[in-house]
């Protein structure tokens, strides 16, 4: 039951790779007024913006959690993520849902919260180009890869890096912060 | 397909080396009781078994000659002492990592080592074996009775009954086979020569005694002489078995009544085999004798021909009584009372394993998840629908969704009743810890266990284990001193080391308690002092100091011994209860021990939760934890808004406005224009105040996980999924708390959050 068939099959795996070398599909998206995608194999689904649940005392880039069919999804503002400040929910604003696989643990839903979503593109390999070295000290982790289309440059986002080191530095830190607060109770 | 049961092999030979483990220790303090070495011998014998048919021999190899050892235990041939006991401690542990050999897919290697090490745990036992020979109960001089032991020990698996056989002793005279001849007034005209039986009867070793008369014997004139009026009775020695005795008259079955009688020797070797007979195999009393030999199939169809006799005999007339298939054996003078005794009671044990047996199902720990998630669902759906029908208010369907609902929550307890289990199961495995660690460090410790019926969600079971040991190697390593300390100090000798469990009010509690040194609070403080964790001039309590040790890098032990401090420490114990989201206290005194509380929630996936609202978000804080709930009087009570401090009827106590303390964006609607409400909540020892705007009322919360993004969150410990489809964040109590109280100190810098609207 578990054999694949053979004959057909060969033929058919053949073409589907042929076409995965060639051409890939992306979905293009609108982050505080620049461009950015992802490769359409990342994303499980496209949300509209329902209603958010902040949840406190988190970095200023997770917008909150999100009922996902009885699931609890938090939501990554893209924009505060690299540093634009929080992106203002709009009629076009969308979430993009993918799966994060974190160095530890199961893959994890996450969204993304961009300010609006384009189209899907298809591109060929010689369109991508690697991310430039920015020098150091600037955060280049959550991208792939750098895509020329006619409008434009846009960024490929590495989806495993969103909730990247730097992130959970920033999160480790928030409750190294605490513990330190915790660790000298002042005297009565 | 093969994978399922070598999973199967490798789980039930845990479980029998569990069960072997607990007989050891229980060995220990009692060497005499037979139902634990039966049970060591048993586990032994099963995994053998069943490593046999799985082709592990490298498992065969070594437990062959351990249950063969323990054989001789339970045949008394060898007493029961502390050193038996600590090498078949080594045994087990040996076959654990022989049967994780397995469990990890390495059977095809198993490292020489190992090999080695085996072998080295059967050469002491066995060498103590012929150690032990001269001593061994005597009784049995017999020269040849030395070399009994050799086939024993060579047999491979799958002669098992063989070994069970005591070897014959030297005739007795009381100790023969009885074997009656009744020949039939036929036999003769059938051409049967009784005398060729007996000669026969001679190869199988020799007549003691034959006593022959003739029954039914008429006058002489009368009597028929091409009949037979014969009998025998016959006194024979033999080693053969009942049936082989049985196979000469063969021929001679229709025509002669035939009882073989075992000799004494026999009826106690009938009494161990019974006893080796496993439950699984019990069935009917008439096979069971069989099966043991101490009847013949031929003895039983006859005395089931004369019980069914009876049966009819009884149909016809109730008066007629009908004996007991035991009764009727004994009455032929084919066995024994005591033998039929004890196979009536294997009988009845094996029937209450069955039925012990019948009343538990493994189950898939996956599947019994998902059933808990699916009643998770359900629970929030009849909620929406709860919901609706408030909404649109209908009258007649609100009964109906009342009685749903009544079932809903029946369901979820069960649901949940399912991955209950006792934690009576882990403390008992301390029990080897306790022992193996004393022993190691010369102290002599009890452990007394209390409460182990206790229940808790196994998932927070198999969680607690770690930390659980890590205090109890604590207690034993630290805590208690060595018998010369706490006789110098005026304690017994003894050190005692307590588990126990009890339910509070929708937590378990687990207490490990010693008789110890405790706590030393100077060094503690000094070794915080020397690492800035605290400064030299803070005023700390004692309850402060102590839980200073639950601090990472505060280990008061200068060395770390290889018991406790092999660099997992207390921080590590702590982190861990925090991940269950429990809790843990420590209370201390000098020279008289050490008390651990732990708290941990009964189950990890639904609790019945209380509902507040802060503006438009709603958080949901566990029923078990809030006290009560008052109007927020602002007029009457003092409250500190500088050091947000509380008094509430003389309580003085912290307290957290949640709109501030959360950041909460103002609602979008009117908002709440009401008072606000001070949720009162208790964690441990320890209570605080929380300030909402609405209370909502209790709610069946499902918990959600909030995920690794919001692993290091401290206040909020989930969230739940409302029926109207939004979230409610769960408060994580004992972290709002721990928050509120920090914030209580810090009082003195300036705060935003201070001056409320």
């Amino acid at each position: 039951m578990a054999e694949l068939i053979t004959g057909y099959g060969i033929e058919q795996d053949e073409v589907s790779v042929q076409a995965a070398k060639q051409l890939s599909q992306y979905l293009t998206f609108q982050v505080a007024d620049e461009m950015y995608a992802v490769e359409i194999l990342d994303i499980k689904e496209i949300l509209e913006i329902g209603r958010m649940t902040p949840v406190p005392m988190m970095p200023e880039f997770i917008r909150g959690v999100i009922n996902l069919r009885g699931r609890v999804v938090p939501v990554i503002d893209l924009a505060a993520r690299m540093h634009k400040g929080q992106s203002p929910v709009s009629k076009r604003s969308g979430i993009v849902l993918i799966s994060v696989t974190p160095k530890q643990g199961p893959p994890q839903a996450v969204g993304m919260l961009v300010s609006a979503i384009n189209e899907i593109v298809e591109m060929e390999p010689d369109h991508i180009q690697p991310a430039p070295d920015m020098g150091q000290g600037v955060d280049t982790g959550f991208i792939k890869a750098m895509a020329r289309l006619e409008e434009g440059f846009f960024i490929l986002l590495d989806v495993d890096h969103i909730l990247s080191h730097e992130e959970v530095c920033q999160i480790e830190q928030l409750h190294n912060h605490r513990q330190t607060v915790t660790d000298m109770p002042a005297g009565e | 397909m093969t994978d399922d049961a070598t999973q199967t092999f490798v789980q039930e030979s845990e479980e029998l080396l569990e069960q072997m483990e607990d007989a050891l220790l229980a060995m220990e303090e009692a060497p005499d009781d037979e139902e634990h070495i039966n049970s060591v011998f048993r586990a032994m014998h099963t995994i053998k078994g069943a490593a046999g048919i799985f082709g592990f021999d490298f498992i065969v190899a070594f437990t062959h000659p351990v249950e063969t050892e323990m054989d001789r235990v339970r045949s008394h041939q060898r007493p029961v002492d502390t050193e038996l006991t600590a090498l078949l401690l080594e045994c087990k542990d040996h076959t654990e990592q022989l049967v994780q050999l397995v469990a990890d897919g390495q059977q095809d290697s198993v490292p020489t080592e190992l090999n080695d090490q085996g072998a080295w745990i059967l050469s002491r036992l066995t060498q103590a074996e012929t150690d032990q020979e001269p001593a061994a109960p005597a009784g049995q001089s017999v020269p040849e009775d030395h070399t009994s032991l050799t086939p024993a020990t060579g047999h491979t698996a799958g002669e098992d009954s063989a070994c069970v056989e005591p070897e014959p002793a030297a005739p007795r005279p009381d100790d023969n086979w009885l074997i009656s001849l009744d020949f039939k007034a036929d036999a003769l005209r059938n051409g049967l020569d009784p005398m060729s039986f007996i000669r026969y009867l001679q190869r199988l070793g020799p007549l003691v005694d034959v006593f022959t008369f003739a029954h039914d014997l008429l006058p002489a004139h009368e009597m028929d002489p091409e009949s037979c009026y014969l009998s025998f009775r016959i006194a024979l020695f033999t080693s053969a078995s009942k049936q082989e005795i049985e196979a000469v008259f063969e021929f001679a079955r229709d025509d002669c009544e035939i009882r073989i009688l075992p000799p004494r020797s026999r009826q106690a070797s009938y009494l161990a085999l019974l006893d080796e007979l496993s439950e699984e195999n019990v069935s009917r009393l008439g096979e069971i004798l069989v099966t043991v030999g101490a009847i013949t199939a031929q003895e039983l169809s006859g005395a089931l021909k004369e019980q069914e006799a009876q049966i009819d005999r009884a149909t016809a007339d109730p008066s007629q009584s009908i004996k007991p298939l035991g009764q009727i054996l004994v009455d032929r003078r084919v066995i024994s009372r005591p033998v039929v005794d004890k196979a009536l009671k294997k009988q009845e044990a094996g029937r209450d394993k069955a039925g012990k047996e019948s009343q538990s199902i493994r189950v898939d720990a996956n599947r019994l998840g998902h059933l808990i998630n699916l009643v998770g669902e359900l629970v929030i759906s009849n909620a929406a629908v709860k919901l609706m029908i408030d909404k649109y208010d209908l009258q007649d369907a609100q009964e109906v969704v009342a009685g749903v609902e009544n079932l809903v929550e029946e369901i979820r307890d069960q649901a949940l009743q399912l991955r209950m289990v006792q934690i009576g199961e882990t403390f008992s495995r301390f029990r080897r810890v306790v022992r193996d660690v004393s022993k190691d460090l010369d102290k002599e410790i009890e452990l007394v266990v209390t409460g182990g019926d206790a229940e808790l969600d196994k998932t927070v079971v198999e969680k607690i284990n770690d930390p659980l040991t890590h205090l109890v190697r604590n207690s034993l390593d630290h805590g208690i001193e060595t018998p010369q300390q706490r006789e110098a100090k005026g304690k017994p000798a003894k050190g005692t080391l307590r588990l126990n469990a009890l339910h509070d009010s929708g937590h378990i509690v687990i207490q490990i308690a010693d008789d110890g040194a405790g706590l030393d609070l100077d060094r503690i403080r000094a070794k915080a002092e020397a690492n800035g964790l605290v400064q030299p001039d803070q005023v700390l309590s004692r309850r402060e100091l102590s839980r200073l040790i639950f601090e990472p890098g505060l280990s008061t032990k200068d060395q770390a011994s290889n018991l406790s401090g092999r660099g997992v420490g207390m921080d590590v114990v702590r982190r861990n209860i925090d991940a269950l989201r429990g809790s843990i206290e420590v209370d201390t005194e000098k020279d008289k021990g050490t008390l651990v509380t732990i708290q941990l929630p009964l189950t990890l996936a639904i609790i019945e939760g209380f509902m507040v609202g802060v503006a438009d978000e709603r958080y949901v804080i566990p029923l078990s934890m809030v006290e009560e709930c008052v109007e927020m009087d602002t007029q009457h009570w003092q409250i500190d808004g500088q050091r947000h401090y509380i008094n509430l009827r003389g309580d003085m106590m912290p307290y957290l406005r949640l709109r501030d303390f959360f950041e909460v964006p103002p609602g979008r609607g009117t908002g709440h224009s009401g008072r606000e409400s001070l949720v009162v909540v208790r964690f441990g020892r320890t209570r605080a105040g929380l300030v909402v705007d609405e209370l909502f009322g209790e709610l069946q919360t499902v918990i959600k996980p909030l995920g690794q993004v919001f692993g290091q969150l401290k206040g909020v410990s989930g969230a739940t999924v409302l029926g109207n489809g939004g979230i409610a964040l769960i408060l994580d109590v004992q972290g709002l708390i721990t928050l509120a109280a920090e914030r209580t100190q810090s009082a003195g810098s300036p705060d935003v959050s201070d001056c409320p609207h």
